[in-house]
């Protein structure tokens, strides 16, 4: 091909950094973690921190189509043209980790409708311990687990624990009322992840979702630089 | 031409977003229809005479090299149902990245600039396959291949099929899959000299307005 | 008999609809050959209609039927048959032919209504309906296969439909089923032990700026735009009443 050809480049393959257009994409979190740990409340209260800042978009993997999408709808977080569902198969750790093209036309797509964007949320289905983002989809993952969910979840580990770029202990306050222990849990947690941050947070709390905000705006500011 | 990259393709685990398509099979199980490891294989059996044949022809024709722009054309007439058509489509601009990142070429590129909102699935692996050193036949097979594992893998996740009836509803399939692959082929040889009329139109009722009622579901697994 | 060969039946029909030019359909050619024969029926308004007669119950193993109608620019024609067609076994060997080709020009209007094809057991039967139309024609083309009398086994049928629009193929389908045709015909994802089949194909200019959006028309039955100025109706039905019921509301929906 001769230099100066006119034609655009051809669609971007994964994670390239830049668009077919030559400019940066939107910066891409994952959101992962069991059922019921608050993952969506979270990308809900994330969007609601941010959304006056920045330009940002949503891509959830349900086991049911769209009710993540619904929920989200429902809650006003964002305009309904911001946020996509993406059809899973009944393996939505398979749509995040193993074959990731259906999210990456999903992501693709937000930017060339609404873009552009500075980062879009990509929310899993509630999944097991061991599903994980792909890091041809995202550039840092959350892993989200609850108080509720016993308290020996980061002493056992798994890949989302280990390795996410960040641990959210979520609905810390329920843990008198479950009996879960939050300093072993950040004792565990601290010895599964080494230097990897780790949040305790309760969205009932005056802070709420502030620290995870904090977390992915430096992110942001990384990306960007 | 290497055998191993014929493989690579026809891998159910090949990242080309084909996982969440069930084939038809989440609204024929919806339906009623398939229940069992036999309506399966009566299922699949339908699919790969119909859907299959037709993908298959249309893949062997995109690795003898028919225009692209008229294998589309040929894919949409073939293809009433608009959400199949939108399936067929996206599943194709899927198939594509997955085939520039696995084997590059400038005619994949071009493919995916002439192309932005994706061309029918069967044509991307025809001329997947091309660019991986392939022939039609393996094009072909792959073709018909994936119109009947797509549903069985499906059926198995949403029945709770027991998988190993699943294996044997493919393997039992086996030698209709290379016969129909056969006459695929020859069907693509013969639109090569009498344009894309030639191709096979096989088409079944059932799957295109069972697509129809799938996409108006507010809740499903599957995309298609 | 004239048309008769050794291998079986030819039968020909060709009609040509042309403008009056006193806003009536004339029909300058109308002639049939062997078993089929177009006959004039009333007109209503502008349009000419006309009836094809079997005259022979057919078409039987061997014989090959065509039929060609062509509407010219400003014409309207009707096309219904006065009864449904049979296709029966015959003493010849070798499948049956039946070969229909309609041309419809800018401006003029075609009405393709005929009644049933009722694939009989021990037939075997292959149709093939082709239409090419201008960008500025309409038409409303309406088959309905039929698979065996009450109660039979139906016998082989292959029936394709080609539709294309301004040069452009919009809709190439083929349907194959009874014995001998590829397996799962009669499976869940083809037929599913349904009896009657049908297609409406309604070719409408203004389609191409304001496409009808999809639906559904009962459980097995699906109206859908096609990728051209077109919708077809697919409608799959336990019995040739109910396939009708559904296909004439179809139509009467788009109004």
């Amino acid at each position: 091909m001769h230099l100066g050809h006119t034609h655009p480049a051809p669609a971007a393959l994964s994670a390239d950094a830049r668009r077919p257009d030559g400019a940066r994409r939107a910066l891409r979190i994952g959101l992962g973690g069991p059922v019921g740990s608050g993952k969506t409340a979270t990308v809900a209260a994330l969007c609601r921190a941010l959304r006056d800042a920045l330009s940002l978009a949503v891509v959830t993997n349900d086991i049911y189509t769209r009710e993540d999408a619904e929920f989200l709808l429902r809650e006003a977080v964002l305009p309904p043209e911001r946020i996509t569902a993406v059809e899973t198969g009944a393996c939505p750790h398979t749509a995040i980790r193993d074959d990731i093209s259906a999210n990456l036309e999903a992501v693709e797509d937000l930017e060339d409708a609404v873009g552009p964007l500075d980062l879009i949320l990509v929310e899993s289905g509630g999944d097991n311990l061991t599903a994980t983002f792909s890091k041809g989809l995202v550039d840092a993952q959350i892993f989200v687990i609850d108080v509720a969910g016993g308290d020996d979840i980061p002493r056992k580990g798994g890949p989302g624990v280990t390795t996410a770029d960040l641990l959210v202990v979520n609905k810390t306050d329920l843990a008198p009322h479950v009996g879960s222990d939050l300093a072993r849990m950040a004792a565990d947690a601290k010895a599964q992840r080494g230097e990897l941050p780790v949040v305790f947070q309760s969205l009932r709390g005056e802070s709420g979702v502030a620290d995870v905000a904090a977390w992915v705006r430096e992110r942001l500011a990384a990306w960007t630089a | 031409m290497s055998r191993a990259a014929l493989l690579v393709l026809a891998d159910g685990r090949f990242p080309a977003g084909g996982h969440a398509h069930s084939g038809g099979a989440e609204a024929a199980v919806r339906a009623g229809r398939v229940t069992d490891a036999p309506s399966l294989e009566e299922f699949c059996r339908g699919r790969l005479h119909t859907a299959g044949l037709v993908a298959a022809a249309l893949a062997a024709a995109a690795v003898l090299g028919a225009d692209p722009g008229e294998l589309d054309a040929a894919a949409d007439a073939r293809t009433p149902s608009p959400a199949l058509r939108a399936a067929g489509r996206r599943l194709g601009r899927q198939l594509l990245r997955a085939a520039r990142a696995t084997w590059p070429s400038a005619e994949l590129d071009a493919v995916a600039r002439r192309f932005p909102k994706g061309t029918h699935q069967p044509v991307v692996l025809g001329l997947a396959a091309r660019a991986a050193g392939l022939a039609p036949e393996d094009a072909a097979h792959c073709a018909v291949y994936e119109s009947v594992s797509g549903p069985a893998t499906a059926t198995v996740r949403l029945l709770s099929l027991d998988p190993f009836d699943a294996a044997g509803v493919l393997a039992r399939l086996a030698p209709e899959l290379d016969r129909v692959a056969d006459c695929a082929v020859e069907a693509a040889r013969r639109a090569a000299d009498e344009g894309a009329d030639a191709l096979p139109a096989a088409s079944a009722p059932l799957l295109e307005v069972g697509a129809e009622w799938h996409a108006g579901w507010p809740v499903r697994l599957f995309a298609s | 008999m004239d048309g008769v060969t050794v291998t079986g039946v030819r039968g020909r029909a060709r009609i040509v609809a042309r403008a009056d030019g006193r806003g009536g359909t004339a029909l300058p050619v109308l002639d049939g050959e062997g078993p089929l024969a177009p006959r004039r029926t009333r007109s209503a308004g502008a349009e000419a209609r006309v009836m094809v007669v079997g005259a022979m119950s057919g078409p039987l193993g061997g014989d090959r039927f065509t039929l060609d109608a062509r509407v010219e620019e400003g014409a309207r024609l009707h096309v219904g048959s006065a009864a449904a067609t049979l296709a029966l076994p015959g003493q010849a060997k070798g499948e049956a032919r039946y070969d229909v080709r309609l041309e419809v020009a800018d401006g003029a209007e075609l009405h393709w209504l005929p009644e049933q094809l009722i694939s009989a057991g021990g037939s075997d039967l292959r149709v093939t309906t082709r239409a090419d139309l201008a960008a500025g024609a309409r038409c409303v083309l309406r088959e309905e296969q039929v698979l065996g009398r009450a109660g039979e086994t139906p016998g082989r049928l292959t029936s394709r439909l080609t539709v294309r629009v301004a040069g452009r193929t919009v809709l190439d389908q083929e349907l194959a089923c009874g014995p001998g045709a590829p397996g799962g015909w009669d499976g869940p994802a083809v037929l599913s032990g349904r009896r009657a089949v049908g297609q409406l194909v309604v070719v409408r200019p203004e389609f191409a700026d304001g496409p009808v959006a999809a639906r559904m028309l009962g459980e097995c039955a699906s109206l859908v735009p096609l990728a051209g100025p077109a919708v077809l109706v697919t409608a799959v039905a336990p019995d040739a009443l109910r396939l009708r019921g559904l296909l004439d509301e179809a139509l009467a929906g788009l109004g």
